[in-house]
This record gives C-alpha cells, sequence and structure tokens, in this order.
C-alpha cells in the first residue's frame, strides 16, 4: 500500500525494515489513525523511526512522498478564492496595467509563472515553519490589488491553515549531522572504552563464590581482577591560525576527551606534526617535546587522534622547512608516516566541514598519507572515527 | 480504550496517536526525550486514564534482564539446608519472581513501566527481546514455562545515555517527546496550578523562554523545573510585575535555584545580568 514510500524512506538511508513496514499496515488495518493524514503522519513516525537524530529525515522524507496531501477543510477554503480573487482583481485593475499583464502572456501565464516563483522561494527556505513574504523580491508591481499580492496572501493563508506538521522540521536539531555538545560527544567517544579485567586478582566475584560453594558445600571465596578502562589515547591538537575559529568545538571534544579515557596524553602542534611538539601553549616555545621522545614512549597499542583543519600550504607538508615557524629538518609528511607506521589505530579528526575537504590540497595530501581515516567533527564523523579506532587489525 | 491524556497531563495529538498504537497492537512503546518533559509520569497517566494498574520496573546500572525475570535465591536455601528447614525440598520457595513475572501473572491487563532502560548494561535489551515479543519466558528450576494471560502495555523511557540495539527498537513503537512550546506549556501549568495568576504565567513563561535561550547555558530548565519555580513563586506571593522588572536592580529572576541546577550556569547569567546593567547604566 505504501511501497513506495517505505522504498523512499529506504532509499533515504533511514534503517526501516520489513518488519515495521507490516507493524504499520497492522496499525492501518486496526484503523488507528482516524483517517487524517496528520494522524497517518503520526503513527508512521512512531511505528518507522526509532531515533530522535532520524525524525528530520523522515518528515523531509514523507514531505516529499506525500507532497499536495492536505485534510479537507483546508482545501475547501483554498479553492474559493482563487477565481473570486481574480475577478476582483480585473476589476480594479487598469486598462493600462491589464495590457502589462498581457504582454507578459496573459493572466494564466502570469500566474503560472508566480506560481513557479512561489515554489521557488519554497524551497530555498526547505519548507519552513512561515511563509516569507516576497513583497520585496517579486518584479512584479506591489500594488494591494495586483495578482502577485492577492496570489501570495491567499498562498500564505492555505499555507497556514495546512501548516503540515512535517513541513514544520521541529527536529532539525536533532539532527546527528548538525548538533554537537559536550554531552554528545561523550557519548560518541565512549564508544571506545573497551572494559577487561586485568591485573591482580583483589575484588570478591560474588556469584562465583555462591556458584563454587554451592558446587562443593563448603565455603570457597573466588577472586576476579577489577574492570578498568584499558583503552589508551595519544592526542594532537593543532593550534593557532586557521584553527582560531574551531576552538570552540575543540575545547568541547577536549573537555569530553579528558574525562572518557583515563590513559590520554595531549599534544600541541601547529599545521602539521614536525619534530617537536608541546603541552602547554603558553610556554610552546621553551618547552618543547622531542617527537621522537613520543614515538619511543607510547607503546603501539595507543591510539592516536589529530585534531585539526588540515588546512595549509602544501609545502608545508612536503618539503623540508616547509614549516611557518621555524625550519623542519625533515618534512612533515615524514612524521605522519612515521606515527602512522608506528601506530595501528590513527585518524584525522577535521572540523572543517566535509564539502570543503575536496577544494584543500593540503588536506587530500594528509587524508593520503594516513590512508583516508579523515573525519569530520560531527557525531557521525565522530562515530565513524571512533568505530575505526576500535577496529584491530 | 483510547487515551486521550489526563485532567493532570497534557498529551499533544503524536504522543496520544503512539499510546494508542502501542496499546492497540500490543508492541513496546520506547518514550525518549529531554529529562523533566514527563516521561515517566506518562505511564502513570495512561494507567490512570485507562483503569490499568501500573507495575514499574526501575532499571539501575547493576539491573540484569534476568532479575525482571525471576531470581532463585541460592544463599538462603544453603542456609536453610544446614538448618535442616523442610521448606528446602521445594525449590519454588527460593524462586523470586520478577516484574515481568508479576505483570505476566496479573489478572488485569497490566501497564509494565521499565524505566532508564539505557542505564543499564548495554546487552540488557537484547536480552529482554524474546520475552517482550513473545511475553513468555521459561523457568529452568522448575521446568515451567510462565506466559501472558492478558499481554501486558509496555511503556519503556531511556535518556539517551546508550544506544539501544535495533533488533530491539524494530519491535517498538517509539516517541519522542519534545520540549513543549509556549501554548502547551501554559496548559500544562494551567492543569498544575489552576489559581495561579495568568497574568505570573505569561511573565514567568516568558522568563523561563528567555533563560532557555541564553547561549552557553549548561542544563537548560525544563518543565518539572518551570513547576517547581511556578509554585515557589506562589508561595513567596511574588508580584508579576517583579518578574518584569529588567531595568536596575534585578536582573536575575527571583528564586533562581529552581530553574539552575548548576553554579556554572548560575555564574553565567550572573554575568550577563551584570553586563546588560551596565549598558544599561
Amino acid at each position: 500500500m505504501f511501497v513506495n514510500f517505505f522504498h523512499e524512506l529506504k532509499n533515504a538511508n533511514l534503517p526501516v525494515s520489513l518488519r515495521e513496514y507490516l507493524t504499520l499496515l497492522e496499525a492501518m488495518d486496526k484503523d488507528i489513525p482516524n483517517r487524517k493524514v496528520e494522524e497517518f503522519y503520526y503513527l508512521s513516525r512512531s511505528t518507522l523511526i526509532k531515533d530522535e537524530k532520524n525524525l528530520d529525515k523522515f518528515d523531509q522524507v514523507f514531505g516529499h512522498v506525500f507532497k499536495g496531501l492536505e485534510t479537507l477543510e483546508s482545501d475547501e477554503i483554498a479553492e474559493i478564492p482563487e477565481e473570486w480573487l481574480k475577478t476582483l482583481n480585473e476589476k480594479f485593475l487598469t486598462e493600462e496595467e491589464k495590457q502589462k499583464i498581457e504582454s507578459m502572456g496573459g493572466w494564466d501565464k502570469l500566474m503560472e509563472e508566480l506560481k513557479k516563483r512561489l515554489e521557488e522561494q519554497e524551497k530555498r527556505h526547505e519548507g519552513g515553519s512561515k511563509w516569507i513574504g516576497t513583497g520585496g523580491t517579486s518584479p512584479y508591481g506591489s500594488d494591494g490589488y495586483n495578482p502577485e499580492g492577492v496570489r501570495i496572501g491567499q498562498k500564505e493563508n492555505k499555507n497556514y491553515k495546512a501548516v503540515k506538521v512535517w513541513d514544520k522540521r521541529e527536529f532539525k536539531n536533532l539532527d546527528k549531522d548538525v548538533e554537537i555538545g559536550t554531552r554528545n560527544i561523550k557519548v560518541a567517544l565512549r564508544r571506545l572504552r573497551k572494559f577487561a579485567r586485568d591485573g591482580a586478582a583483589d575484588t570478591l566475584d560474588l556469584p562465583g563464590t555462591i556458584k563454587n560453594t554451592a558446587d562443593k558445600g563448603y565455603l570457597d571465596i573466588s577472586l576476579v581482577p577489577e574492570r578498568r578502562n584499558k583503552v589508551k589515547v595519544l592526542l594532537f591538537f593543532d593550534i593557532g591560525g586557521s584553527m582560531d575559529m574551531h576552538v570552540k568545538l575543540c575545547e568541547e571534544l577536549f573537555s569530553a576527551a579528558k574525562t572518557e579515557f583515563k590513559n590520554m596524553e595531549s599534544f600541541y602542534f601547529h599545521n602539521c606534526l614536525y619534530e617537536s611538539v608541546w603541552k602547554d601553549n603558553r610556554r610552546r616555545h621553551t618547552e618543547k617535546i622531542d617527537t621522537w621522545d613520543i614515538l619511543h614512549k607510547y607503546s603501539s597499542d595507543y591510539k592516536v587522534i589529530f585534531v585539526g583543519d588540515a588546512s595549509m600550504s602544501p609545502y608545508e607538508i612536503t618539503y623540508p622547512g616547509g614549516s611557518v615557524e621555524h625550519w623542519n629538518e625533515e618534512a612533515g609528511a615524514e612524521w605522519l608516516q612515521r606515527i602512522t607506521d608506528i601506530y595501528q589505530n590513527v585518524i584525522w579528526i577535521n572540523p572543517v566541514d566535509t564539502k570543503h575537504w575536496e577544494f584543500t590540497p593540503s588536506t587530500q595530501i594528509i587524508s593520503q598519507i594516513i590512508s583516508d581515516r579523515m573525519y569530520p567533527l560531527t557525531l557521525d564523523g565522530l562515530d565513524k572515527g571512533m568505530k575505526e579506532l576500535s577496529r584491530n587489525k | 480504550m483510547k487515551f486521550e491524556g489526563t485532567k493532570d497531563y497534557i498529551a499533544t495529538e503524536d504522543l496520544r496517536i503512539a499510546v494508542n498504537a502501542a496499546v492497540t497492537l500490543e508492541r513496546p512503546l520506547l518514550i525518549k526525550g529531554e529529562p523533566g518533559t514527563g516521561k515517566t509520569v506518562l505511564a502513570e497517566e495512561v494507567s490512570k486514564a485507562l483503569k490499568m494498574p501500573l507495575i514499574t520496573w526501575h532499571i539501575k546500572s547493576t539491573t540484569k534482564a534476568q532479575q525482571g525475570l525471576y531470581e532463585y535465591d541460592a544463599i538462603t536455601r544453603l542456609r536453610d539446608s544446614q538448618l535442616g528447614d523442610e521448606k528446602v525440598k521445594d525449590i519454588k520457595n527460593y524462586i523470586k519472581q520478577g516484574k515481568l513475572w508479576e505483570a505476566f501473572e496479573s489478572d488485569e491487563r497490566p501497564i509494565l513501566l521499565i524505566d532508564e532502560i539505557d542505564k543499564a548494561d548495554i546487552e540488557f535489551p537484547n536480552d529482554l527481546l524474546q520475552e517482550l515479543d513473545r511475553m513468555e519466558f521459561f523457568v529452568y528450576e522448575t521446568n515451567e514455562t510462565i506466559k501472558a494471560a492478558k499481554r501486558p502495555v509496555v511503556i519503556i523511557t531511556s535518556n539517551n545515555e546508550k544506544e539501544l540495539p535495533d533488533a530491539f527498537l524494530r519491535r517498538c513503537f517509539f516517541h519522542y517527546i519534545s520540549f513543549p512550546d509556549s501554548e502547551t506549556m501554559e496548559k500544562i501549568v494551567d492543569v498544575h496550578y489552576p489559581k495561579i495568576k495568568s497574568k505570573l504565567v505569561s511573565e514567568s513563561l516568558k522568563v523561563f523562554y528567555e533563560l532557555r535561550d541564553v547561549p552557553g547555558i549548561k542544563k537548560k530548565p525544563s518543565t518539572s523545573e518551570l513547576l517547581d519555580w511556578l509554585k515557589l513563586l506562589m508561595n513567596e506571593d511574588i508580584k508579576p510585575e517583579m518578574l518584569r522588572e529588567k531595568n536596575a536592580s534585578n536582573l536575575i529572576p527571583p528564586l533562581h535555584g529552581a530553574l539552575l541546577k548548576n553554579e556554572q550556569d548560575v555564574h553565567l547569567f550572573e554575568r550577563l545580568a551584570f553586563l546588560a546593567r551596565r549598558e544599561n547604566g
């Protein structure tokens, strides 16, 4: 019955399954929605969508598939004015204006044109909750009785009455590609946690003790090691220059990461990794740490996360002496290569929007060096990055 | 049997449909939303409206799925056996029923609230799949199958601390309680404090939404905090005019402690208030 709708949802990469579709049909069969499109919308939403971050995508697909579907009452109101207003307009338009209209291809053509224009307008605003008036942008006249004015008014009215719930897109800011806050980051980072029992057996294993006691008939105490988070992380932050606009996002990421991992070491670098990094940005020139020391000190089971916009001149990566701040003996690319050789799990998190990546050569070079493990600083990107990091090779 | 909200609970249309779908099709209903938007209260109100008994199962980080079915109390049995108690002969004496069992055996069709399912271990929902789907489980100790006579209405709440497994989600209806707009909010306030002066309500709602819009605030005040605050305002008999006083001395709303629960937020707000005052002066 709604196979088309179902396929559209599937095509929009929403996780819908046949089972949920059958549930929806079952609910339709039992007459749960009261033959009103809004109720059908609510029902299908609660049946097919199980995560608030997908609600916005669902609204868009629903609006697209059931375009033009509105409840009856609003249609009745919308039907009357078109003819009525037409006559009204003809009554009030001067001869001159009428001719102007004629020259543009007649009334119908004009209406058609206008309709198209209105649709464009709506599309640009992506069906927002409020219809934006076009008085100023219309190339047509703006006197009270001209067709555009009336048409617009009517359209607004119609839309307002029908304010389609799915067109309101209330859940836009829950879409996972958009919002990111400390708490959300924490949830994403939590993927990395890997608890393991390791070390001395010093905690009482209560179920084990009971089981053994019951089995043997005497008190037999068993102990297990405590559960600890085993994940170790090295964090490299790009700081200064083009990163300044992303400071807030990075701060959030950093504060979330700090509480999430026990074994986390963080270092700063500028633009690209070279032979030294620093821990405190205020004393970056006096207290430098040799990158070799880091490579020697932290074992290969550390997971490495770079955070940086990877936007610089390509020379800064590929040529010795390319750094903007000092003379580097070896090219940044070599240092990055060393890191990826030693550590299995390396990702680069980039606060710049993905769509700009292909226009920045340096981003592409770095992405190539770390074998395409670059992710945007969105929840989705973090999620994918964490998945990559927790992979065992 | 239709749920239409109650006199103490304003249910939006989408919520009503989700509840009715879950009740009619006998599938669990998963409720998510900001803290304090009335997720847990919903189950209580549905139980009141549909006159069904409510069985609540609060989930903690240590809760295991098995505890909802039954627990076998081996320690008591061991002790009884050493004391030579007669009870020890029958293993049934040591099986403790869980909430699910209780719900399955209830005479009337009950509502089972599984509260804050995301607090438990990540495997917890998967362990309950079969039980919630078929509404039956097997007790190994006594070799019997417990089957629900009347399938309970299952309402599950989650605070989004953990992702729930897909297989589990596929079996549920889902509803996200979004934060009420000011119109719905006025209705909610009206239901809770019918005697409150309407002027006070609109003034305080204004302050409330302004506060929610302060950029960088860590914990946005929610419905339940607004209701607490109104109660305090009424108790102290604060005049609506006092809330409107935006000029000099008090830019911080009176009794703000009920709304802001985090000292960083209070500091942030005080700082903003200070800046605003300086601009005005």
